[in-house]
């Protein structure tokens, strides 16, 4: 019984240390990083700054929003399965329900002339946004004449050849597996 | 009630996918989002351009965001109050949920999943993927930005081009000046309604 009542709690506190990081990180991934830092490690004390790492590493190689994998993962370490339903929960409701009602004011409000100048402005900020992004990106891109291939094949064929994105996705995953295979083959 | 379930189904199947598909965080969605919700007629590209902005400067992950406001706008367009209810809830849950089962099944065999050389050999082929077809995505968007009626010459004639572009390339300098992303954003905004009113430009 005993147990149990702790098990609750910590999935309780565990949905409300979530929701707080859903709540107050704005941009989401990378972001969250610091602020799970430090309610999971320095304030809980439920996992220690190595667990941090292997969250990092476990959410860049898998599919999906880092957000939504590192709240799944710290979850599951804590208290288990409803552990990680909680965690993940609490991370995606904020969003889901501003999102929601901006829903809502959007449409009411899109057709004015103020906010269609508005968003006008916005575009070419976003535009800006997005430049940076990609350059950021790019200079974290390991210096490596396969890596830069891929790049290119990848961005030629969507921009150019208009190959659809999944297929582009799966091709350079398989290049990058056959990649690693004939470099390990040549370094025996 | 039919045409209901079967819009909901589409936009589940059509999340899930992209988020079974994305790998690794901030616009890493945006070229298959893009991809998909301009095939489904889901949304405009204009529309997914203001909606980025929505999505910075509101907090909570980008894919989430992205996700439930395209179920709100897309099902709550033909539907009313519940349809935008509906629909982000099943865009929402669609992107979360491979990232979910996915990590579920790899805190059991962390160690093992850690080591496969054969994750290791994929991923090194996905980062500069992606990268790849974000700038793809972005090209896009400028098109967009620069060219809203199409890419032609005569855009060069228009104030709207040389605003766009005075703007974009001010806004580039504060972004790599790590200015913070609302604070670009909103001034943006506030550009946009200052020189739209000031020069009566066409919308």
């Amino acid at each position: 019984m005993e147990e149990k009542n702790s098990r609750l709690k910590r999935i309780l506190t565990l949905f409300i240390t979530f929701f707080k990081i859903g709540a107050f990180t704005f941009g989401g991934g990378y972001a969250m990083i610091p602020l799970i830092q430090r309610e999971v490690v320095e304030n809980k004390k439920w996992i220690t700054d190595d667990d941090i790492l292997e969250v990092i590493a476990i959410a860049e190689s898998t599919p999906g929003p880092i957000a939504i994998n590192s709240a799944t993962f710290i979850g599951y370490k804590v208290a288990g399965f409803w552990g990680s339903f909680f965690a993940t929960l609490g991370v995606v409701l904020p969003s889901f329900v501003i999102i929601l009602a901006i829903s809502f004011v959007l449409r009411e409000f899109q057709h004015l002339k103020a906010v269609k100048y508005a968003f006008f402005g916005i575009r070419a900020g976003v535009l800006a946004l997005l430049l940076k992004s990609v350059w950021t990106m790019y200079k974290k891109c390991p210096k490596k004449v396969f890596a830069y291939a891929l790049l290119g094949l990848a961005f030629v064929s969507v921009a150019v050849l208009d190959l659809p994105v999944l297929l582009v996705i799966i091709c350079c995953a398989v290049a990058g597996l056959i990649n690693s295979i004939i470099v390990r083959r040549r370094a025996k | 009630m039919m045409q209901l379930i079967l819009n909901l189904l589409s936009l589940f199947a059509t999340f899930f996918k992209i988020g079974l598909f994305t790998f690794g965080g901030g616009y890493a969605m945006l070229p298959l989002m893009q991809e998909e919700v301009l095939g489904h007629g889901w949304a405009t590209e204009e529309e997914i351009i203001n909606f980025i902005a929505v999505s910075e400067s509101t907090p909570g992950p980008f894919a989430i965001n992205m996700a439930t406001y395209i179920g709100a706008e897309t099902i709550g367009n033909e539907f009313g109050v519940w349809g935008n209810v509906l629909g982000s809830f099943f865009a929402t849950l669609g992107v979360v949920l491979p990232s979910f089962i996915i990590i579920l099944i790899v805190a059991r065999f962390y160690e093992r999943f850690k080591n496969s050389k054969t994750v290791q050999g994929a991923m090194s082929g996905l980062k500069p993927a992606v990268i790849g077809l974000i700038a793809a995505a972005v090209l896009s968007v400028g098109q967009t930005v620069f060219f809203p009626q199409g890419v032609g010459l005569n855009v060069f004639s228009t104030l709207s081009f040389y605003i766009s572009a005075a703007l974009c390339l001010i806004m580039a300098v504060l972004a790599f000046k790590k200015v913070h992303p609302i604070i670009i954003i909103c001034s943006s905004a506030a550009a946009g309604i200052a020189l739209g009113y000031g020069l009566n430009l066409p919308v």
